[in-house]
């Protein structure tokens, strides 16, 4: 079922990408994003069926950093949301010519 | 590997479940509501994972994705209020939405060509009885411990930077 799981997982990561491209809202984009490392560790566990369970331990490390991410980039959200009043990334143009 | 009939339904129920829940995730407009959406693929992956032979995964996977990251992120969509008003412009313009939908199918079908190569024979599954977490902590602690102690640091890094981003100015 491997191949399957494969595929399942690069059909998650498309939509997660085609998220990111179409949201303006920042918390679902920052979602998307999550959406896309589950669909790496659904390959990752895959792949340990075939190869050896290091593939799992790579799953743990991505959970640790996805939270890490979550953390400071919810942070970072929230200080937006002070300075502007707003999350649409529509309105958060500073860098804009 | 033969698998029984019941092992490859609930293989692509579940797999079919956390794609669809994923399509209807990307199209909400209440952040809420796309929050629940996400955690049900979440719930659906482990579901996965226990039946790839990952139980810890599938495990950890309930409690830190869905029990702690999604939890933190609906409280920020609360503590924001942006689940009341469906703001209206969420979603981008057509021209942005055919773009999207071209590097999607581009990106699909690199993936897929890339995945036609002849993949390895499958492991054998794990004996009945062995424990679950030796199979992963084994590596962990031996081959990857540098990489875990670092984890750690990274941890309190993202501690106190998400505290000094958070924390009012006065």
């Amino acid at each position: 079922m491997v191949p399957e799981a494969l595929f399942f997982s690069a059909i998650l990561f498309v939509i997660g990408v085609v998220g990111v491209l179409t949201r303006r809202n920042a918390i679902i984009i920052f979602m998307c994003v999550e959406l896309m490392l589950n669909a790496v560790n659904l390959s990752l566990v895959g792949f340990s069926r075939l190869y050896w369970t290091g593939g799992q331990v790579f799953v743990i490390f991505v959970m640790s950093v996805a939270a890490a991410e979550a953390a400071v980039g919810l942070a970072i959200i929230i200080a937006i949301f002070r300075h502007h009043e707003t999350v649409d990334l529509k309105n958060i143009n500073l860098l804009k010519g | 590997m033969p698998y029984g009939f019941v092992y490859e339904f609930l293989f692509y129920l579940f797999g079919l479940i956390a794609v669809a829940s994923a399509a209807i995730f990307v199209t909400r407009r209440n952040a809420v509501a796309a929050a629940l959406w996400l955690v049900n693929v979440m719930f659906c992956l482990s579901a996965l994972f226990i039946m790839m032979d990952a139980q810890f995964v599938g495990a950890i996977q309930v409690l830190v994705y869905a029990g702690a990251i999604m939890v933190v992120f609906l409280f920020v969509v609360m503590l924001l209020n942006l689940g009341l008003p469906p703001s209206a412009a969420d979603i981008k313009g057509k021209g942005a939405r055919i773009l999207a939908l071209l590097a999607g199918l581009a990106m699909l079908a690199e993936i897929l060509v890339v995945a036609r190569q002849q993949l390895p024979a499958e492991l054998p599954w794990m004996p009945r009885g062995t424990s679950i977490t030796v199979p992963i902590t084994e590596p962990l602690f031996r081959t990857y411990l540098l990489p875990f102690e670092i984890t750690s640091v990274l941890l309190l890094v993202a501690i106190v930077g998400a505290v000094v981003l958070a924390k009012r100015r006065s």
